[in-house]
């Protein structure tokens, strides 16, 4: 993930600053830095992770070892396939299901504001108050009243619930940026509703949607906190699985670089594909 | 007719959403899909790793499929204390160790397997090495069934000591070793006398330490709760682990855990070392640089006959397990006779989970491979007794622990005292004081309980 965000950021610094050249060169020295900095631990990651597991715990570290193959080979004799799939099921459809319900809570919220809009979205902060480990035992106990122990909608329902308040605040600045002027012509041309959204917002917002959609994919693809306490064998997520690899007796490293890497694929991917859409809405909304 | 596209649009997202989730067939309530499975929750040391690969077997023969969770260590401590507490019924199987057995079994979490053991001559509960079935008894009911275990042993280089003129005793005092440890110390370049654990933690530390304050006739507590860490004897003998290893010790002792020490005893830094059975199987393993250049002998003693430690991480059922005849069949199997030749055949004969049966050391192939320390890991294990280790009967079973649920917590704060006494940061006897206050804190609910 570090090289998507990194990218973009260099990108802009470079733009704006391209105008005043001597503190545009420290400033691009200072973004290369922090690009370094970042991009470093992955590819010492992806090195290791070609390593044999020897190799990889030899101190001084071997940079130059032979590349195998081992660890991969034993992430994927270790059976990854349930846990991948189970972490895809919650993020996907639980990342849909907050963009369902998060998109008409920020119109509420910013193109027709209810009233006291503004302690509607410190109610939707607030909710994030709580530190989720204070929450974990009642969740716990609750899952287990109601069968829901070791069952993936568990995990669906709650990473909704947890995304939720972001993607609304994210979602809520992104429609704010709708200039009003381009709303009311709509209107005076005889645009609905509908049409004003799928013709007018939608184009405007899309970014905002792919940047709020990648984030909350990824925050419950990275959840370990609940996955570990309330998954048991059938619903085991992949972080959970990569925990497994971590022993007291014997060696490691290898296979947890391997198993880590392939696990951060799918992250990687969707960061890559939505990457001209998140350059637009990081530098347009929320996170600017 | 634009709303209503929409809404259908709408539909088919959720539609698509519940498919995906359904039909891939992660849902359903607990206790898993039907009556043929088992659900196993374990420690992911290597034996369990290539158990979970052979579990297709297991399958083959009974039909019954198993589904594995597998953790880090304190991850499965964390987890089965909240499986198992709860009653939660995920889980039909666990590992748990003879520390967390008999605490859990007074606590009515896990289930007695006597019933079973009867109607199963084939399972041969008498071949289970005596402490071993001690161990993971609680109140005459069996509650664990041991998957491998180890006590511990001293390990030593014949050549190093050879080449000194030094012959190791049969039954060695901590005084013999302390004398050999000054000897050897320095007889290759860069290589000290004796390894001994100095990592904080109560099984890392206070494991080889309370079987040498056993030995020495201290113990924690009394029968009738008292504690005795600032005692005359449990002061002796931290006096001497701390000075031996401060003396003629490993570098970096402060910080040095299991780990470390095979890692030092194999790379040659130290020619002497106090510690589990089970390292021995490393250490002969091909490819070691020590290989058959290890001698073995018992757990140097001072007051007491033996002073080894037990150690066995053991197959239990859960109470609340609503699969408890498959869990059964689970555990038979992986505790069996034919278990440790499946893996002897398909994973190698020094992979055996070992340890736990006396047949065990009577199989030919097992001691073509386990040959120089096979006899001496039985020994270590047959001498050893679970409920007395020491010159005083305990409040609670356990021989480098003490059975209760603030042992962990207790033993692992004075193991940080201790750890700096060895580093020079502070003395045996302000660590030890810090410790009977901690102790007492603890007996002091004990005595509560039971009205003393």
């Amino acid at each position: 993930m570090t090289t998507t965000l990194a990218r973009p950021a260099a990108t802009d610094l470079e733009i704006r600053h391209a105008k005043q050249p001597r503190s545009g060169v420290l400033l691009t020295g200072a973004a290369w830095i922090i690009a370094v900095l970042f991009v470093l631990p992955v590819l010492w990651m992806i090195l290791t992770s070609f390593h044999t597991e020897q190799d990889a715990a030899a101190n001084p570290p071997k940079l130059a070892a032979p590349l195998s193959l081992e660890g991969y080979r034993s992430f994927f004799d270790s059976g990854p396939w349930p846990p991948l799939a189970n972490s895809l099921t919650a993020s996907v459809v639980s990342t849909l299901l907050v963009l369902l319900l998060a998109l008409p809570a920020a119109y509420a919220l910013s193109i027709k504001p209810v009233k006291k809009w503004s302690d509607v979205m410190f109610f939707f902060l607030s909710t994030k108050f709580l530190p989720v480990v204070a929450g974990l035992l009642p969740v716990y106990l609750f899952a287990q009243k109601v069968n829901l122990l070791d069952n993936i909608w568990l995990l669906i329902i709650l990473y909704t619930s947890m995304n939720l308040p972001i993607a609304v605040w994210m979602l809520r600045s992104f429609l704010s940026e709708v200039p009003t002027e381009m709303l009311e012509a709509a209107q005076v041309d005889g645009a609905g509703l509908v049409r004003t959204l799928r013709e007018i917002v939608a184009p405007v917002v899309a970014p905002g949607i792919a940047a709020a959609a990648l984030i909350c994919f990824i925050f419950s693809w990275n959840e370990l906190l609940f996955a570990r306490v309330l998954t048991g064998t059938r619903a085991e997520t992949a972080p959970v699985f990569l925990t497994g690899f971590v022993t007291s007796q014997g060696l490691f490293l290898a296979k947890v670089c391997a198993a880590s890497l392939v696990v951060s694929l799918p992250v990687l991917a969707a960061g890559f594909a939505a990457q001209d859409k998140l350059v637009q809405g990081l530098s347009m909304g929320a996170v600017r | 007719m634009r709303r209503r596209r929409k809404l259908l649009a709408t539909g088919a997202a959720v539609a698509m959403a519940t498919s995906v989730a359904s039909c891939a067939g992660w849902g359903g309530g607990v206790g898993g899909g039907g009556g043929d499975t088992v659900n196993v929750l374990m420690v992911n040391n290597p034996q369990m790793i290539d158990l979970q690969k052979l579990a297709p077997q297991f399958t083959r023969e009974t039909g019954i499929k198993v589904n594995f969770t597998v953790l880090p260590e304190n991850d499965l401590r964390d987890k089965a204390s909240q499986e198992f507490s709860s009653q939660a019924g995920q889980y039909d199987v666990a590992t748990l160790s003879n520390f967390e057995i008999p605490i859990y079994a007074k606590s009515g979490w896990v289930a007695p397997m006597d019933d079973y053991i009867k109607a199963d001559p084939e399972f041969d509960q008498a071949d289970i090495l005596k402490p071993m079935a001690t161990a993971l008894t609680a109140e005459g009911k069996v509650y664990g069934q041991p998957f491998y275990g180890e006590s511990s042993f001293l390990m030593y280089r014949k050549d190093v000591l050879a080449s000194k003129g030094i012959t190791m005793p049969a039954k060695p005092t901590w005084k013999q070793v302390a004398d050999i440890a000054a000897k050897v110390d320095g007889a290759r370049p860069g290589m000290a006398g004796i390894c001994l654990r100095g990592q904080p933690g109560w099984g890392q530390l206070f494991a080889p330490l309370t079987t040498v304050v056993n030995t020495y006739g201290g113990t924690w507590f009394d029968q009738d709760w008292t504690p005795k860490v600032d005692s005359p004897e449990f002061t002796q003998a931290t006096q001497f682990y701390v000075d031996l290893v401060r003396k003629h010790g490993e570098k970096g002792a402060p910080q040095a855990g299991f780990t470390e020490c095979l890692n030092n005893l194999t790379q040659g830094s130290v020619a002497m070392w106090y510690d589990a059975t089970s390292a021995a199987g490393s250490l002969e393993m091909a490819g070691s640089p020590v290989k058959g250049k290890i001698g073995y002998a018992p757990a140097p003693v001072v007051k007491t006959k033996s002073a080894g430690w037990l150690y066995t991480w053991a197959w239990a059922i859960e109470k609340a397990s609503s699969h408890q005849d498959n869990a059964w069949k689970f555990i038979a199997w992986a505790s069996s006779k034919k278990y440790e030749n499946l893996v002897g055949q398909r994973v190698g004969w020094s992979s055996v989970p070992a340890g736990k049966r006396a047949s065990t050391y009577t199989n030919p192939q097992y001691l073509a491979s386990a040959g120089p320390f096979a006899a001496q890991t039985k020994q270590a294990i047959e001498s050893v007794n679970p409920n007395n280790p020491g010159l005083q009967p305990r409040p609670a079973p356990g021989i480098q622990f003490v059975d209760i649920p603030e042992f962990p917590d207790l033993g692992t704060q004075v193991s940080q005292e201790v750890s700096s006494a060895i580093a020079g940061k502070t003395t045996v006897r302000s660590a030890l004081n810090l410790g009977q206050q901690l102790a007492d804190d603890v007996a002091t609910q004990y005595r509560k309980r039971e009205g003393k």
